[in-house]
């Protein structure tokens, strides 16, 4: 977490943002490139760049014929756009920049790897606000259990500290004016991130067969709409999501062990995930190990659930699952294990990542430790 | 002067409850709890914002955080109006 440009002279009711310091596009891309693109979309090259290389992939003709692009993100190139609106509306010029539409496009990370790699199969974008790269992954997911693509990239990424947006999420009042506490009784609001995570997917024997180390293996994915409100969520359309990631996957309830919450840090969220979990997993849901990892990376808004999937991965990967930082106090509202301060180590074999996003769209993809 | 103002004020604040509910002003009352008018959080929070430029102040978080029914809406605009004329008053001392 670091003061946000801007903050001060912008007369905002918060100064601290997960802010991606020291950031050079040139140093990951020529700069003919990087000009091309807006931040956003140069956090999604670098993380496919690092994923793909990751892979050990190695590209042929029909490969990149056959292979997928997925990418999540809620705002799109919030500075560009910002920066042109400014130009018109501030500065009184009677022009923006030419490029303005195809940077400000939330297509435009999705494009600018698959120009990358000249990848020519399916390749698109999602926004379901904070909900995207969940919805991305499952997507990949999808399309590769299906048979119709051979190898995909997907994920979520997202740079939205501009002026306007901002402001406008200011007007929420549900941005922390000091820290990020999920899941704690005196918690008072999320804090904004910028990012992005990129995953490649295949099958399982592909990826075994070409020698390749998988880290994890994706194995459920559930969705739902609340149906409820425009912002506030709903438990039982949380639940209704991570029950069909449970089906898809043909695992039990008991059989998880670390999720990985969608856990904002707000009043209504914590509380609301908190009657979701009970009744999705029912007496098991306090024996999980739960946390929010948004208390340390913030809410990377597009990107978090690509991010936090790489959390979850991560906890089965290693036997360590992250704890809920910031955490000051228990909240009877909040009755479940959110591994405060500490994390656990243990063998965790089914991990669940949870988004819920504003809209009431809901997205849990279900991982399993290879 | 805040006596005078007071009836004024409290109208006022009715009168954009309604307008940004899309109600009927006769259904907005001092008296009206958010749950007889079917006010959520999200529609609190887009009152307070048409209230703060009605009368220009400024809410923190934490206060609407509180606000609960109507007549907590009037008496917070109250105060806040109140506060923002005292914080004139000593800025212009001089002017009359």
């Amino acid at each position: 977490m670091s003061p946000i440009e801007g903050a001060e002279e912008w007369d905002l009711r918060f100064r601290c943002g997960a802010v991606v310091r020291n950031f050079v596009a040139t140093d990951h891309m020529d700069a003919k490139s990087a000009d091309m693109i807006d931040r956003f979309a140069q956090f999604a090259v670098v993380a496919a760049k690092e994923a793909v290389t990751h892979s050990g992939i190695e590209w042929t003709p029909e490969l990149r014929e056959t292979s997928a692009i997925v990418t999540g993100s809620c705002v799109g190139g919030q500075s560009t756009e910002n920066q042109g609106f400014y130009d018109v509306y501030k500065m009184g010029k009677t022009r923006v920049h030419p490029m303005t539409i195809p940077k400000t496009m939330a297509n435009a990370g999705a494009s600018a790897i698959s120009l990358e790699y000249g990848i020519t199969g399916p390749s698109f974008t999602i926004a379901t606000a904070c909900s995207s790269s969940a919805h991305a992954l499952g997507q990949a997911y999808m399309m590769i259990k299906s048979g119709m693509c051979d190898f995909a990239i997907s994920g979520g990424s997202e740079a939205p500290f501009s002026h306007g947006l901002l402001k406008a999420w200011e007007a929420m009042r549900v941005v922390s004016p000091t820290v990020c506490r999920p899941f704690s009784k005196d918690r008072n609001g999320m804090i904004l991130g910028e990012g992005a995570a990129m995953l490649t997917l295949e099958l399982l024997d592909h990826a075994l067969a070409r020698g390749a180390k998988p880290i994890a293996e994706v194995v459920g994915f559930g969705m739902s709409a609340d149906a409820h409100h425009i912002t506030q969520p709903s438990a039982e359309g949380a639940a209704r999501a991570v029950k069909l990631a449970l089906r898809d996957a043909g695992i039990g309830p008991e059989q998880v062990g670390y999720v990985n919450a969608h856990g904002t840090g707000t009043t209504v969220n914590d509380a609301t995930e908190t009657r979701a979990l009970h009744l999705a997993f029912g007496d098991h849901a306090g024996r999980l190990a739960i946390s929010s990892t948004k208390a340390m990376h913030g809410h990377t808004l597009g990107a978090a659930g690509a991010i936090e999937s790489i959390a979850a991965i991560t906890a089965l990967e290693t036997g360590f699952a992250p704890p809920t930082i910031n955490f000051s106090e228990p909240d009877p509202e909040c009755d479940l294990d959110y591994l405060p301060n500490r994390g656990r180590c243990g063998k965790f074999e089914y991990a669940l990542s949870n988004s819920f996003a504003f809209g009431g769209l809901n997205a849990v993809l279900a991982f399993r430790k290879i | 002067m805040p006596d005078e103002m007071t009836p004024d004020l409290t109208e006022r604040v009715l009168r954009i409850i309604a307008e940004t509910q899309r109600k009927d002003p006769a259904q907005v009352t001092i008296d009206s709890t958010f749950e007889e008018l079917g006010i959520d959080s999200m529609d609190g929070v887009n009152i307070v914002f048409a209230l703060e430029n009605e009368f220009d102040i400024n809410v923190p978080d934490d206060e609407v955080k509180n606000i609960r029914s109507v007549r907590d809406m009037v008496e917070g605009v109250r105060k806040l109006v109140e506060m923002r004329g005292a914080d004139a008053g000593d800025a212009a001392p001089a002017a009359s």
